[in-house]
């Protein structure tokens, strides 16, 4: 078993924004592209070009269809990677202490030097968030592009990991969640984040702003909306060309 | 075990050698990008802040370029065919080989018959030069893939307002608080969209989107309309219908700035019926209502009617406004009328109105800034109606979509919401109304260049592209009465035309970056068939094929002579003005993509390629008068060619200084100059002048600066269409150019001056009882097209495409997870594997577009999932309509702009057997691969 720090100085995360994520990928691929030349070994992709082809990504999209009554059926789409866990319970597993989280800033981390490949990290995460490699044969996770948000090699603005620098929509925010008046403290407060599955005590760092309420119910009598409907001026004496000429008049 | 001391990281490793920035090509959305270097390979490609377009963001495609740059299945050298068509044998040949081929077809044509090349690109975003070879050749044949693309959006576009969607405008995402999104397939204009997306969430503005399938922008949309396929047009009449009946309209606006007030003839016997009245100078009329006396519309100081009748010679004549007061208040259009055929509720159209009318004009913003108009009248503010909208191929691929899209511009014209704050912006050269642009020509002389640009817009029925005899003149029978405002041509006939020899055989078929023999084209199995298909000597009906793209396509195979292109990596190319420019609503810009890798093929860029073809044939402009090459390749081209005095492909550092902007000298050095500047070139709008630009004096007066115009040519919208009306005129036997019989009765139905909705024809022609159901593809943000699929990547995304069906029919067959559907049209039948998805029109499937893959193609192994499971719904679409019965075979496309009618498929659904294969049906037999196979599996950058 390996221990987690008592506390981390900085709790440094990801807020992603379900109301305004597209499902469009970017995030994936950028991180794809980023970790598979940078931090630790390639992410391989086994039969590239082939039947059913499988390689390793930090962070996939999914989407879900969610239906209630007296709604339309709606689609959610959902990034997923580590949620960097106050209470990780794939680094406590691990057997070598390979799997450990930082304690200057709470990233979680596979020191790929010492992971045997035993995958029993990755039965522990309850969000499914680790994969193993099938070509280098280490254990795979999101390092919060440990290697871009400290790097003096890059412009300031950069220095964030590459799925939120990429995405189209701005649907994803990077910062701070020991600081209670860091841009990702603030958003999350103010649209009401929600942590994963808070029943698994692992404490993720991440927040999921959840999507705002659709307005197309199909029950017409419960939505709140804009304006009454429209009103006809035909009633006016002259029908629509007395009106016509009446507001014609008046510019 | 105890703690381990944490590892010291490297945290600020060297990330790359050089950035060198360029523009993405991993669609048509053209964005800025900085590919970073290392050790002489592509190591990370990654947004450029600095860029108009994507302001540093990148979609999954432009992030993937790497593996599309290094992807197995680039051509490697020029290959002429040496097995039968179709099979992908191939012999690899030198550039002079190649180029001797070609010459040896295309030489004797020009000097006989020019037209026997038929020369259509596809995704080309070099049209400026393609059109300009395809001209100095001398051959009517030419377009790029607009006709099968949304050429009804961009022809609806111009004619209504002199700009569309897109390229030619764009919400204004900073100021906009209500946001209606109809049909928007979701790759193109991709990161824009999304950044506007995120911009108008941001600021709590509200999002609407209309589309049968909740996906993608839809899913975030705040209220989703899951409409009916084709009825969009009849959705937003209704709205039309309600806002007018409400007196919701933008008077003031709709007086000054459009053709509102135009008298228009109202004697049916008339042969000017439905003509504007027009003064001695032939500028329209419009009653003054000061006088109550009819004057020229562009006389400064006058309020003009929107009401009234005038009698001239007899005849009646009334303003426009009152016309569309006449049609669209009539029941014919009232929400509860047209609810069930929408598949949308009459109180959800008409909250949707209600809530368009109350931000247009309960929301109103201004900006403190004073501009002046055409007429000179001052204005002390700019006045916004914060209403935006956005549509694209759904409801443009349609037999009704050129109207639709007419309705959708009417739309937010009478909101005035159009080129103001808060609404809908043009993006320069737009706007351009339709006097601005070319007719289209066809004046062939062997030997000799066409007497002008192929492509244009028709003003009546005598500039249709019709021979003496009445034949068409081009090979796709575009401008002719079938598709008299066919504007950018129809790619997707001149196959079958040119195997069927109507109106004429050809001789050569060259073709671009156009996947014919598979997604590009309906009815593929049949396109396939023309493409190999031989006549009663042997010979193939079209003789010689020649084909170039960078990748191992389907349409590879099929091609006599390939002449590969290099990847968007290793090229020059400019998005220029001439063509598809990347401007903005407040600045334009043009950019370049450069070779920031050298090939290490024997590959050169198409338009290289098609300049050297060019200077051997001797064509004008491309030799010097002792007969020598004029450009050496494209880039010599890019910065030495002037389209007009002054005025060449790229507008920005002209000059021999380097200093001039828009007009100028050429400069030596301009592409180091914008290599320099980040790749591109952008000067923002003055202030004052960016909105209402076409009436307003300083932007005009900057757009001939820039040499987007010689003259200011300010002009009003077009909500009633003269053209239009003039060939319903004709159908109705006024005139000289009078139709033939068959057409007439399609004419004057389809040809309506004012928007209309019609059925689309297949659910006409077909019975509903038989085909209940709707059947769409969707293109995904995270591919493009066909290309995706050799792009080790994306195809991780999308490796296969089931069909969605939606839980009603899902129920109602039985189907059960895993379970396989047979589709059938009335032109074909697929068997393909589903899914359940509930949040989608209750009678419509869709898949994704173009995943399916022929078995050998894009160096994919044979068992691909794209090759096996994957499938087209293609198959299904015919590219004629089916029999009405009348010994007449109709197109499948818009009646006015002969746009392919994609969206109109209706198809019948059962529960099928999974085949014993795993294959989808149709399968095609295996190509074979003329690049090989690509590695099993990859480590990309373990190297660096």
């Amino acid at each position: 078993m390996t221990t987690l720090p008592k506390s981390t100085t900085r709790k440094l995360g990801l807020v992603i924004d379900l109301d305004t994520c597209v499902g469009c990928h970017a995030c994936v691929i950028s991180c794809k592209e980023w970790n598979t030349s940078n931090y630790g070994v390639p992410l391989s992709d086994i039969n590239a070009y082939g039947a059913e082809p499988s390689g390793t990504f930090l962070n996939r999209v999914h989407t879900y269809e969610a239906k209630s009554t007296g709604c339309n059926a709606q689609t959610v789409h959902f990034p997923k990677s580590c949620l960097h866990c106050e209470d990780a319970p794939c680094v406590t597993v691990c057997p070598t202490g390979a799997s450990y989280k930082r304690q200057e800033d709470g990233i979680v981390l596979v020191n790929e030097d010492r992971c045997i490949g035993c995958s029993l990290c990755a039965w522990a995460c309850p969000y499914g968030a680790r994969e193993m490699d099938a070509v280098a044969g280490v254990m795979k996770k999101c390092t919060l592009c440990v290697d871009r948000i400290y790097n003096e090699n890059i412009p300031e603005e950069d220095r964030i990991p590459a799925c939120v620098r990429t995405c189209p929509a701005g649907a994803r925010h990077f910062g701070d969640f020991a600081d209670p008046e860091s841009e990702v403290s603030i958003l999350s407060a103010a649209r009401g984040g929600i942590a994963l599955m808070p029943e698994q005590d692992t404490k993720p760092v991440n927040r999921y702003l959840p999507p705002r309420p659709k307005t197309d119910v199909t029950d017409e009598s419960k939505i709140d909306i804009l304006a009454p409907f429209l009103a006809p001026i035909a009633t006016e004496t002259g029908g629509f060309l007395g009106w016509l000429d009446k507001a014609l008049e008046k510019i | 075990m105890p703690p381990l001391d944490q590892p010291k990281l490297d945290t600020s490793p060297e990330m790359s050698d050089e950035i060198r920035k360029t523009t993405c090509y991993m669609c048509a959305c053209r964005c800025g990008i900085n590919v970073h270097m290392k050790n002489g390979k592509v190591k990370y490609i990654e947004g450029n802040r600095d860029h108009p377009v994507n302001q540093g963001v990148l979609c999954a495609k432009g992030s993937a370029g790497i593996m599309q740059h290094y992807a197995p299945s680039r051509l490697k050298a020029p290959m002429k065919r040496v097995g039968e068509r179709g099979s992908g044998e191939f012999e690899e040949i030198s550039w002079d080989e190649a180029f001797d081929i070609a010459e040896g077809w295309l030489r004797p044509i020009r000097e006989s018959s020019p037209e026997k090349l038929a020369f259509f690109t596809g995704r080309d975003q070099s049209q400026s030069l393609t059109s300009w070879w395809a001209q100095a050749f001398g051959t009517p044949n030419y377009a790029a893939h607009g006709g099968f693309c949304s050429v009804n959006m961009a022809a609806a576009g111009i004619y209504t307002m002199g700009g569309s969607f897109w390229e030619f405008g764009a919400p204004d995402w900073d100021r906009s608080k209500l946001f209606m999104i109809f049909g928007v397939a979701e790759d193109h204009d991709s990161n824009p969209i999304k950044i506007g997306l995120g911009k108008l969430k941001a600021n709590g503005a509200k999002i609407i989107g209309v589309n049968p399938v909740r996906s993608g922008y839809n899913a975030i949309a705040d209220e989703w309309v899951g409409i009916t396929p084709g009825t969009d047009g009849l959705f937003i009449l209704a709205m039309i219908h309600e806002l007018m009946k409400a007196g919701k309209v933008d008077l003031d606006y709709l007086i000054r700035y459009t053709n509102a007030p135009f008298l228009v003839n109202g004697d049916e016997k008339s042969p000017e019926h439905g003509l504007f009245l027009r003064d001695a100078d032939d500028k329209p009329l419009v009653l003054d209502r000061a006088t109550g006396k009819p004057v020229a519309f562009d006389t400064p100081g006058i309020k003009a009617d929107l009401a009234g009748n005038h009698r001239a010679a007899g005849i009646t004549h009334r303003p426009v406004f009152q016309l569309m007061a006449d049609k669209y208040l009539s029941d014919e259009y009232a929400p509860e009328k047209v609810a069930d055929q929408c598949g949308i509720s009459a109180d959800t159209i008409k909250r949707i109105a209600a809530e368009l009318a109350h931000v247009a004009f309960e929301e109103e913003i201004t900006i403190d800034q004073p501009w002046t108009d055409w007429k000179g009248e001052k204005h002390a503010q700019m006045i916004g109606r914060p209403v935006a909208f956005h549509a694209m191929r759904g409801i443009s691929a349609h037999s009704n979509g050129f109207q639709t899209c007419r309705a959708l511009h009417i739309l937010q014209i009478l909101l005035g919401s159009v080129e103001c704050p808060g609404g809908f912006r043009f993006k320069p050269p737009y706007p351009k109304p339709v006097e601005a642009h070319p007719k289209p020509h066809m004046g062939v002389n062997p030997g000799k260049a066409l007497n002008g640009p192929h492509l244009g817009f028709v003003r009546g029925p005598e500039d249709l592209l019709l021979k003496e005899d009445g034949s068409p003149a081009r090979i796709d029978k575009a401008f002719t009465w079938d598709n008299p405002m066919s504007s950018h041509g129809l790619m997707h006939m001149v196959i079958s035309n040119a195997h069927a020899g109507d109106p004429y055989k050809i001789d050569t078929l060259f073709m671009y970056m156009a996947n014919m023999a598979w997604n590009s084209s309906m009815n593929t199995k049949g396109v396939m068939d023309m493409l190999t298909d031989k006549d009663e000597n042997g010979d193939y009906v079209i003789p010689h094929i020649i084909y170039s793209d960078s990748y191992s396509s389907e349409m590879v195979a099929f091609s006599d002579l390939i002449l590969p292109d290099t990847t968007y990596l290793e090229r020059h190319d400019c998005i220029s003005l001439l063509d598809r420019p990347i401007c903005e609503a407040d600045a334009i810009a043009d950019s370049i993509r450069w070779p920031v890798v050298e090939p290490d093929r024997d590959v050169r860029g198409f338009q290289t390629a098609l300049i050297q073809l060019g200077s051997r044939l001797g064509l004008p402009g491309m030799v010097n008068e002792d007969g020598s090459a004029k450009y050496q390749d494209y880039a010599d081209y890019i910065q030495n060619h002037e389209r007009r005095p002054g005025v060449g492909p790229l507008a920005g550092f002209r000059g021999k200084d380097g200093k001039d902007k828009g007009r100028g000298e050429p400069n030596p050095n301009q592409i180091d100059a914008y290599i320099e500047n980040g790749g591109f070139w952008i000067e923002h709008i003055p202030e004052g002048a960016n909105f209402f630009k076409p009436w307003n004096k300083d932007y005009q007066d900057w757009a001939v600066s820039r040499g987007i115009y010689d003259a200011p040519q300010p002009y009003v919208f077009s909500l009633y269409v003269e053209p239009i009306q003039k060939f319903r005129l004709a159908a109705q036997g006024h005139g000289d150019h009078q139709p033939p019989d068959h057409l007439r009765a399609q004419i004057e139905a389809a040809m309506d001056p004012l928007p209309i909705w019609y059925a689309p024809f297949e659910g006409t022609l077909i019975d509903e009882q038989e085909f209940p159901y709707h059947a769409l593809t969707q293109r995904p943000m995270a591919m493009y097209h066909s290309w995706g699929s050799q792009n080790a990547w994306l195809r991780q995304i999308h490796g296969a495409n089931p069909m969605f069906v939606p839980g009603e029919i899902w129920d109602e067959k039985g189907l059960a997870e895993g379970d396989w559907v047979k589709l059938t049209s009335a032109h074909g039948t697929i068997t393909v594997p589903a899914v359940r998805m509930d949040a989608l029109n209750g009678k419509t499937m869709w898949t994704w577009n173009a995943i399916g893959k022929r078995a050998g193609a894009w160096a994919l192994e044979e068992d691909a999932s794209e090759a096996k499971r994957g499938f087209l719904l293609n198959y299904l679409i015919s590219e004629l309509l089916p029999e009405k019965g009348d010994g007449q075979r109709w197109a499948n496309s818009d009646p006015i702009t002969g746009q392919a009618a994609w969206f109109d498929l209706r198809v019948k659904l059962e529960k099928a057997d999974r085949p014993a294969d795993g294959n989808s049906k149709p399968h095609m037999q295996a190509q074979k691969s003329p690049v090989g196979r690509g590695p099993k599996n990859l480590t990309y950058g373990d190297k660096f």
